[in-house]
């Protein structure tokens, strides 16, 4: 174990396969001279050289198209896009033809493709540079798309996605790049499609991926501290495949569940997450589904509204609180504040 | 028309029985007039009106408890509309699901989705109890349902707490001690075959869901010549807490005697000068809840709570509140002396007058009964040698404290009658060991024989 910050993580794994597998290159906007907007491939071209950490023009779906190429001809192409705002630019070639080329032709060509990308709020960068919309990708059968929320799932996911068959859209996040934690040492790659308990309990599922899950082990951990709460935590990892077997499973158990999301409501991930508990979880359930969520807004410039925009942990909080009301159990009164001992 | 609801007047109330109406049907009511008084688990406490009207009809008469939120009298506040479609009302305090402004555009938990498929099918009393949202249908949770159905249960006597009225499981906890299902069904996800758990509602009523089975509650009868009375809010709350802490804290208990002698004495000089200077007397049990104080102070371990077996903590309390048990009329009650570390003798007297008073008059407060960190039970006044006491939760010890009596005692090679105090505390196991309790009672006893270090 080595405790890193998720950039760390992202940085080294990229390098260990680059020298793990020659098949494996680098193509992004600014990644190579500059060592990328949020410095993951840092020191890579000085290592690797042109021919593996390839700088291209402001040209998204050109990159796209010619990764996808290397990739059907057996290269491992892992190309960044500079935030997930701009993959916007590549969704023909992503969604059109790396998630359909496997499937149309009968299995001929697989593109094992990684695009790697942030999405997130909370810089400040406006209404299209703050966007969560991986819920474009893992719409698609044909994609895959994984989200890790700490270092140690930054490394096995990305470990899982390059030496996956499949184009991967691997999610990061601004908020998380300096957050820090244990890192295994080993090369065990995550399976894909798998979501995680991170934290057992009782009384309450709360589920998140990406940053969310990272505040949703937050407030857990500060619920139990102020109220003795018992709340389960999963954190979802990967969107599509989706786990349902470990949602449901951990519904069965709680009876009640809040689903986080720092995408829009409507129509969101949270809402398959959902409705996947309701299919699973009917009849174990004590209180409707509650779900989490950024509000319906293009994503504010202004500090103090983006803040508001985006879910909070009081938000979470409030919403465990109601949740956890609604199934009878008393928590701690918000008004008067006063300690359980 | 205004419905005034039961309001949560403290922590950990769950319903209030009315004690006084102070308002009757007619009367004109003014904002801040009492309307009621109302006994909660703690306390009787004034109610007072928030709006202006009229008194119109008092719909919980005396004597009757309710559940907080449901609606004990009409105020006409000459809007004249009719009162609102009462039972499923939410309420400000009773609901925060409603209350609260919602991030998420919620359904309205009042008025569920689609009904189940399976309405139709048997559900025991599933549409008997007249439904809480008008429509003649009972809500009840998906858990719920699926619990009735494989338990073959009955609900329809079930009030539903949940947001609307909804039944949920907590609400049918009771009906759920299946006695040949070893789990709580609610747990278990294989569902209990009801051919091989049969309910048997003479045992299994009122018994919580993880409850053996037992004997049925005992009933009034003519072989033991007995009648009912009815169980107050306050002893409603003592046996529950009490029974739960004799049940889940492994108790062990160190008993010690002092020499008190020199405490009698002390005391004795003391109030001897206090009565001089016109000021307030002092008593054992003010000397021994400082003396508490500052053996907490020395040994910080033993103010503590233990946080349970998943929290994976123990709470330090850097500050020293001690509870002092009080034998009101109505039943235990337990104030709170707050920081008594820092408080001096004539303080604690004083303090603690004042709030036997209060308690006695059954005016305390929530505040004035909570964060206690240790107790001390006092049954000296009555002759008792000595007694076990149970731990007052979240607290981890608490002292049971006999009569200060003179006996012979063994000084020197002789006998001689000295005052002696015997008292015992009660631990929990989970957190403290029995050497740490042995030494806070040293460090106690050595303050209750050198009772100037008690004062100083």
């Amino acid at each position: 174990m080595t405790i890193m910050t998720y950039r760390q993580a992202l940085h080294d794994t990229l390098r260990a396969e680059m020298l793990r597998d020659d098949n494996v290159f680098l193509m992004g906007e600014e990644i190579g001279v500059f060592e990328g907007s949020y410095k993951i491939t840092a020191g890579l071209l000085k290592e690797f050289g042109e021919k593996r950490v390839r700088d291209t023009p402001i040209a998204e779906e050109g990159f796209a198209g010619a990764a996808i190429g290397a990739a059907m001809l057996g290269l491992r192409p892992v190309i960044e896009m500079m935030t997930i705002n701009f993959s916007m630019l590549a969704l023909d070639q992503i969604i059109n033809h790396a998630a359909k080329i496997y499937g149309m032709f009968g299995g001929q060509a697989s593109v094992p493709l990684v695009i790697r990308t942030p999405g997130g709020g909370g810089q400040q960068l406006g209404a299209t540079h703050s966007q969560n919309i991986e819920l474009f990708y893992a719409f698609v059968p044909g994609m895959k798309v994984v989200a890790p929320s700490n270092p140690a799932d930054a490394k096995a996911l990305l470990l899982a996605a390059i030496r996956d068959d499949d184009p991967v859209l691997f999610l990061e996040n601004l908020a998380l790049y300096n957050t820090k934690g244990e890192v295994p040492d080993d090369d065990t790659p995550a399976e894909i499609g798998r979501a995680a308990v991170t934290r057992p309990g009782r009384d309450l599922t709360l589920i998140g991926y990406s940053r969310m899950a990272h505040v949703a082990a937050e407030v857990a951990a500060s619920l139990a501290e102020t109220d003795g709460l018992d709340i389960e935590v999963v954190d979802l990892r990967s969107l599509r495949p989706l786990d349902r077997e470990t949602i449901v499973a951990s519904v069965r158990k709680t009876h009640a569940a809040v689903v986080l999301e720092d995408d829009w409501l409507t129509y969101g991930i949270g809402a398959e997450v959902a409705a996947s508990i309701s299919d699973g979880a009917f009849d174990y359930l004590d209180a409707p589904v509650r779900r989490v969520a950024m509000a319906e807004v293009p994503m504010p410039y202004s500090k103090t509204l983006e803040t508001a925009a985006l879910p909070s942990r009081d938000d979470v909080t409030a919403a465990i609180r109601q949740t956890l009301a609604a199934v009878g159990h008393r928590t701690a009164p918000l008004a008067l504040g006063v300690p359980q001992s | 028309m205004i419905e005034i609801k039961m309001p949560r007047l403290s922590d950990t109330m769950e319903e209030g029985a009315i004690s006084t109406w102070r308002k009757q049907p007619g009367d004109k009511v003014a904002v801040g007039d009492v309307l009621v008084e109302i006994e909660t688990d703690k306390a009787v406490m004034e109610y007072e009106a928030y709006q202006a009207g009229t008194l119109a009809e008092i719909l919980i008469p005396e004597g009757r408890n309710a559940d907080i939120g449901a609606p004990i009298a009409l105020l006409d506040d000459g809007a004249g509309s009719p009162a609102p479609a009462a039972p499923a009302a939410p309420t400000k305090t009773a609901d925060p699901e409603r209350s609260r402004p919602a991030l998420v555009p919620d359904t309205d938990p009042a008025t569920p989705s689609p009904a189940p498929a399976g309405s139709a099918s048997p559900q025991p009393g599933a549409s008997a109890n007249g439904g809480a949202n008008g429509s003649g249908r009972q809500i009840a949770s998906p858990l719920v349902r699926k619990l009735v159905r494989e338990n073959h249960l009955d609900v329809s006597q079930v009030t539903g707490t949940g947001p609307g009225g909804r039944i949920i499981r907590a609400d049918i906890a009771g009906l759920l001690a299946a006695p040949a299902s070893p789990q709580p069904p609610a747990d278990a996800a294989a569902p209990v075959d009801p051919q091989t758990a049969p309910v048997d509602p003479q045992t299994a009523a009122g018994l919580p869901a993880a409850a053996p089975a037992v004997a049925a509650p005992p009933v009034a009868d003519d072989v033991r010549g007995s009648r009912e009375a009815p169980v107050s809010q306050v002893r409603r709350v003592i046996a529950r807490r009490l029974a739960a802490s004799a049940r889940d804290i492994p108790h062990f208990y160190v008993t010690a005697v002092a020499d008190a002698q020199a405490l009698m004495d002390l005391r004795a000089t003391l109030n001897a000068q206090l009565a001089e200077a016109g000021r307030a007397k002092i008593s054992v049990n003010d000397l021994l809840i400082r003396a508490c104080a500052l053996a907490l102070r020395a040994h910080p371990d033993v103010n503590v709570s233990y946080g349970g077996d998943d929290s994976g903590v123990v709470l330090i309390h850097d500050r020293i509140n001690v509870g002092v048990a009080v034998a009101a009329e109505s039943g235990l009650i337990v104030p709170v002396i707050r920081d008594a570390d820092a408080k001096t003798v004539t303080q604690l007297g004083a303090e603690s007058r004042q709030l036997v008073a209060l308690a006695a008059e059954r005016k305390l407060t929530p505040a004035q009964t909570s964060g206690g960190t240790f107790t001390i039970s006092n049954l000296g006044m009555f002759g008792v040698e000595h007694f076990t006491a149970i731990i007052n939760p979240p607290e981890s010890a608490i002292l049971a404290v006999g009569a200060t009596a003179r006996e012979p005692a063994v000084v020197g090679d002789s006998l001689e009658p000295r005052y002696r105090l015997r008292y015992t505390l009660s631990v929990d196991h989970r957190v403290i060991d029995g050497a740490l309790a042995a030494k806070f009672l040293q460090t106690l006893t050595s303050l209750v024989e050198h009772p100037w270090m008690i004062i100083a």
